[in-house]
């Protein structure tokens, strides 16, 4: 048996030393990554995948180790991969959600994976999301992943998920923050979180007016008072996240959702690879640095720039590998 | 593969709850390029090799104020042996007298680092010794 298939064997048999052996290969886009992904494929969609996204510090590691310990408490098995940024001087990072989620994590149910959002272009949404393949293979009832809500690659791990919570707190002009940080179009629950410190109602009031706008095939996007720290809210969290999953499973609900994100993760793989292999071919680059110049002297829109970009495009993906 | 960044997990293990050390060592591993996963105060053994498990570490960090560095650090390596993970890296430091570093380092652990040590020693250390252990690795 290859290295891979090995692997994957032990994954499925709940070694997770294994899993997360495989993780690393698969992040780092080692040679064995295809055959992992291949060997997983078989093994994928059994649990439920909730994203947990929100502003930075909002507390979502806290509600990730809160939730994790009532699942437990339901019997049900967590996984967690918890995302932080990448430094853009440097490309380390700091990864510091384990931090908070000390007390779920003394429960053999409970696997945290921390991972660097490394910067790259659809590659998060990727790494991610098949980090909780990994996990899902494992055996875990729940996948949970934990990312912050800035920037587009954050945003789309969490909406890649069965259902999306963002989580936010009580602060003047937060629901607004949350508008235009595109946190609203993606949101299936609401939490508020810190709902201890003053202003929590006027937030709560804020969001609901503007919740009451989101179209969500029927379901009604819940709001939920949270206070993390203590405890407090989570129970009706869980439940809320169960009715939601009960919601899904009527009829082609869930099919239907993880049909729409099979195909945007297969267009945001593709669109990776295009354009690793456009803007890095030499010949392309050169079109476009030309076109540059034309613009900047006057002599070119940039929108005629771009046709003819495209033109050199399709010349070299056909010599290329004809796609 | 060799090169992915260096994944290191740092954790203070045992009762003080000092880590002002810790954060300024993660910090600087991070501009170095590192991935650094940190656990925070009042580690166990056990609940340190678990994360080192579940991370995929290279190396652990220990920082161990607290005078017992020389069960600690024996007990981090035992658990990751008994894991089959030999190509963890144990390093660290605190305020570890010489006789119990070398002591330390003839039982297993790596270079460990005192008050004195300077972060661009740690740095250079890791870049070193951990592309090494990485083409060691069996798993
Ligand atoms: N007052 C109050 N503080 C809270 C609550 N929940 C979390 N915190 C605190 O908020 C701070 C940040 O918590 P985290 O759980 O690390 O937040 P996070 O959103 O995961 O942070 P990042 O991952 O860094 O974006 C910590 O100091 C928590 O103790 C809460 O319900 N009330
Ligand atoms: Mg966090």
């Amino acid at each position: 048996m290859s290295r891979s298939a090995q692997l994957v064997e032990r994954i499925l048999q709940g070694d997770r030393r294994a899993a997360a052996r495989a993780i690393s290969l698969l992040e780092n886009h080692a040679p064995e990554a295809r055959a992992i992904a291949e060997g997983l494929a078989g093994h994928r969609g059994k649990s439920f995948r909730v994203g947990i996204t929100g502003p930075p510090g909002a507390g979502k590691s806290t509600l990730v180790d809160g939730l994790a310990r009532e699942l437990r408490k339901r019997d049900r098995t967590v996984g967690v991969v918890a995302v932080d940024p990448s430094s853009p001087f440097s490309g380390g990072a700091l990864l510091g959600d384990r931090v908070r989620m000390g007390r779920a994590l003394e429960d053999p149910g409970v696997f945290v994976r921390s991972m660097a959002s490394r910067g790259t272009m659809g590659g998060l949404a990727r790494s991610a999301q098949e980090a909780a393949d990994v996990l899902d293979a494992l055996g875990k009832d729940w996948v949970i992943l934990e990312t912050v809500g800035v920037g587009q690659s954050e945003l789309a791990v969490a909406a890649a998920c069965d259902v999306t919570v963002v989580v936010l707190v009580p602060e003047a002009g937060g629901a607004v923050q949350a508008m235009k940080a595109g946190l609203m179009e993606i949101a299936d629950l609401f939490v508020v979180n810190k709902s201890d410190r003053p202003g929590a109602d006027e937030m709560l009031a804020q969001l609901r007016e503007t919740a009451h706008y989101l179209d969500r095939e029927g379901w009604k996007v819940p709001i939920l008072k949270v206070i993390a720290i203590q405890e407090q809210g989570l129970e009706a969290l869980l439940d809320r996240l169960e009715s939601y999953h009960a919601w899904l499973q009527e009829g082609e609900r869930l099919e239907e959702k993880r049909l729409r994100q099979a195909a945007l993760r297969i267009r945001d793989l593709v669109r990776a690879r295009l354009e690793e292999r456009l803007w890095l071919d030499p010949e392309v680059d050169a079109v476009v640095q030309e076109n540059a110049r034309h613009v900047l002297a006057g002599q070119l829109a940039v929108h005629q720039a771009a046709i003819n970009v495209w033109g050199t495009v399709r010349e070299r993906l056909t010599e290329l590998e004809g796609i | 593969m060799s090169e992915a960044p260096l994944k290191i997990l740092i954790a203070k293990a045992g009762l003080d709850g000092h880590d002002r050390g810790a954060k300024v060592v993660a910090r600087a591993l991070r501009d170095a390029g590192m991935e650094v996963v940190y656990t925070g105060l009042f580690q166990t053994p056990e609940m340190i090799v678990e994360a080192a498990i579940q991370e995929d570490a290279d190396a652990v960090c220990l920082s161990i104020l607290s005078g017992a560095h020389m069960t600690l650090f024996p007990r981090v390596k035992e658990l990751l042996d008994q894991e089959g993970l030999q190509h963890v890296l144990v390093s660290g430091g605190g305020i570890i007298p010489a006789d119990d570093m070398a002591e330390l380092q003839a039982l297993g652990m790596g270079r460990l680092f005192g008050p004195g040590s300077g972060l661009e020693e740690i740095i250079s250390y890791f870049r070193q010794e951990i592309p090494r252990r990485r083409l060691a690795r069996k798993d």
